[in-house]
């Protein structure tokens, strides 16, 4: 059982130094990073099976038994997020074999991938507070290397703004991991939970929650702590920013997700009231910065902090089915954002621009990229029945039951404004004729480079379709790991057995 | 000590703030330095400040006789050091690589990415200049 739960952290890594050996080698590396990627998606579906049917799974590394040891821990909520990580993590390598040119290749883009890959794993299957931050890390380093790899003007520019607000985030955390340690005496975040619980300083432990808070907000760009992100996702290529949407931002939102449901849950009027402001401000302020916006890539990365805001709407509103709501939502965001990213891509190769001012009448010419366009944007705005409809739909249920009929307000107007984005790309690059008449073909996209470019956005569509038609084990998988949120009884029971 | 340490802590977070508010990213950097000090040594204050409790096992024991120090925060502290050492290596070179390739260190100068024409800003303008 060890080796399954550390199996998605191990395959990656293994995968990273055997792509960095054979870098001179193009198609074995290419396809040792395809293979890494596919194995990847299957251990994760055998994890998922295993949670599934036996439960929370936990173990401790090194035989140091918990909480001293490093405790890897996999509940419901972790191979969710392991999974959705294997499936992006797949089809944005099948697409980054005809985007990604020969020179990032040869400067190591496989390796960095699936290091970050490795990293985003490890903090969603993390028992431990401190080695969390570590994977933060990870996942941080080769995020940056990604970011600039090449070094052109615009992403040298980009990076700066990136690094420094995500470095000033990775102290802060730290800081905080400091202080929680100072006054609980434990790292392990089960541990944490009884300590916290116990504790009667509850004063300075809100003060530690709003440190993680500010911490995790700057990595899940929230307002008012989002503007690195869209100074940045535009600027490297698009597979790297389609798993940087996909995923980055969520480890943040998952983050907070797992420590304001299990560890600091001592003054919930206070932090969750905070983190329900912060969501709608973060919902409102993304979706206006985006009407604002003419570049497509730039508007899908203002949305990426609008759609921020519904998960941590759903934290913020702590009754089940906004827990649901929250998890379903993440799942159904990271397909959905990372398919319209790639998408975007496709169109730049076509037209020769990311500006909407530039490009057009993709629809007379590709109407089978426009028909995969329009799933995962129609999603995003929450139309049924696409998954976005019933991610939505849970959240805006929840906050009527909780009686914030003003939230739940705001929600459905954030929804409307998307889909006013959506058609502005739709109208603009699929719709309107082609400024210069014509549509020219720029990238010539020979058959195997189509293939593999359009061979992961129609996975991912029909993924999206998929969600949105039999919604039902989706929504029962959220409804567990809520369950398990709430009442974190079963996951503190499992990680400390046999500890005392 | 406590105190001592408190004090030491906050005079390095405020000489970071007041660094990372300047608009040269070297400045900045030198900020995010200082703060990562700052968050090492409150996780070692977090640990507990002792003076020659030594934590070693007489034989014989399992378990040190009397109140040890507690070794665990500087694990901790060593390894944020080497993984800080390794971000603040990479920054230092994107800093440099950044004022070769776009002729700035000036935050507010720096608008390629924000969709702008590129400003020609000169590299130094005397005091706040690349070479700080």
């Amino acid at each position: 059982m060890t080796w399954l739960l550390a199996a998605p952290i191990l395959i990656p890594l293994a995968t990273s130094i055997l792509t960095f050996a054979t870098r001179s080698a193009p198609r074995l590396k290419r396809t040792i990073s395809i293979a890494g990627s596919a194995a990847l998606l299957w251990v994760a579906v055998w994890l998922v099976a295993r949670v599934w049917t036996d439960g929370i799974l936990a173990t401790q590394m090194g035989g140091w038994s918990a909480p001293f040891g490093i405790t890897l821990v996999a509940d419901m909520l972790s191979v969710i997020m392991v999974l959705i990580t294997a499936i992006s993590g797949l089809a944005v390598a099948v697409y980054a074999l005809a985007d990604i040119d020969a020179r990032r290749e040869m400067l190591g883009f496989h390796a960095l991938f699936h290091v970050l890959i490795a990293g985003v794993c490890g903090a969603f299957l993390t028992g431990d507070i401190f080695n969390l931050y570590v994977w933060f890390e990870v996942m941080l380093i080769a995020s940056f290397g990604l970011l600039v790899l090449g070094g052109d003007r615009a992403q040298l520019d980009g990076g700066i703004k990136y690094v420094a607000l995500n470095l000033v985030s990775t102290i802060l955390f730290l800081g905080g991991i400091g202080l929680l340690y100072g006054l609980t005496g434990t790292l392990n975040m089960a541990d944490l939970h009884v300590a916290v619980q116990a504790s009667d300083q509850t004063g300075l432990l809100t003060v530690v929650a709003v440190l993680f808070l500010v911490a995790f907000g700057i990595k899940s760009a929230v307002f008012p702590l989002f503007f690195w992100l869209p100074a940045s996702y535009h600027t490297p290529p698009v597979a790297i920013s389609a798993i940087f949407a996909g995923l980055l931002t969520k480890v943040g939102v998952y983050a907070l997700i797992r420590t304001f449901t299990l560890i600091f849950t001592h003054d919930i009027a206070y932090t969750h009231g905070a983190l329900l402001v912060v969501a709608v401000l973060t919902m409102v302020t993304g979706v206006l910065g985006a009407a604002a916006q003419s570049q497509v890539r730039k508007i899908l990365s203002f949305h990426i902090i609008s759609q921020i805001g519904y998960m941590i709407l759903g934290l913020a509103l702590y009754t089940p089915l906004a827990i649901a709501g929250a998890v379903f939502y993440l799942v159904h965001h990271i397909i959905v954002k990372a398919n319209l990213f790639l998408v975007s891509g496709v169109m730049q190769r076509l037209t020769g621009s990311f500006d909407l001012g530039r490009i057009g009448g993709l629809y007379k010419s590709r109407p089978v990229l426009g028909v995969l366009f329009l799933i995962p944007a129609f999603s995003l705005a929450g139309f049924p029945p696409l998954s976005g409809f019933w991610a939505k739909f849970l959240l805006v249920k929840a906050s009527l039951d909780a009686e914030a009929y003003v939230v739940a307000g705001f929600a459905l107007l954030v929804g409307l404004l998307t889909v006013f984005s959506m058609t502005k790309i739709w109208g603009e690059g699929f719709w309107k004729p082609h400024p210069d008449g014509e549509l020219k073909v720029q990238g010539r996209l020979g058959r195997r480079e189509t293939a593999c470019l359009m061979l992961p956005i129609a996975a991912l569509a029909a993924l999206t379709l998929c969600i949105g038609f039999y919604p039902e084990p989706f929504v029962n998988a959220a409804e567990r790991s809520a369950a398990e949120l709430l009442n974190p009884a079963a996951y503190v029971e499992t990680v400390l057995r046999g500890a005392r | 000590m406590e105190t001592v340490m408190a004090v030491l802590v906050g005079a390095l977070v405020a000489a970071s703030v007041y660094l990372m508010l300047r608009r040269n990213v070297v400045k900045f950097l030198f900020g995010l330095i200082l703060m990562s000090n700052a968050a090492n040594l409150i996780i070692f204050a977090s640990g507990r400040l002792t003076q020659a409790e030594p934590p070693l096992v007489p034989d014989g024991l399992s378990e040190p006789a009397v109140q040890a120090a507690n070794a665990l925060p500087q694990a901790l502290i060593l390894t944020a050091i080497v993984i800080g050492f390794g971000l603040l290596a990479f920054t230092l070179v994107l800093v440099y690589r950044s004022w070769r390739v776009l002729g700035t260190v000036d935050g507010d100068a720096m608008r390629i990415a924000e969709g702008e024409s590129p400003t020609a800003v000169p590299a130094s303008d005397g005091k706040d200049g690349a070479n700080a």
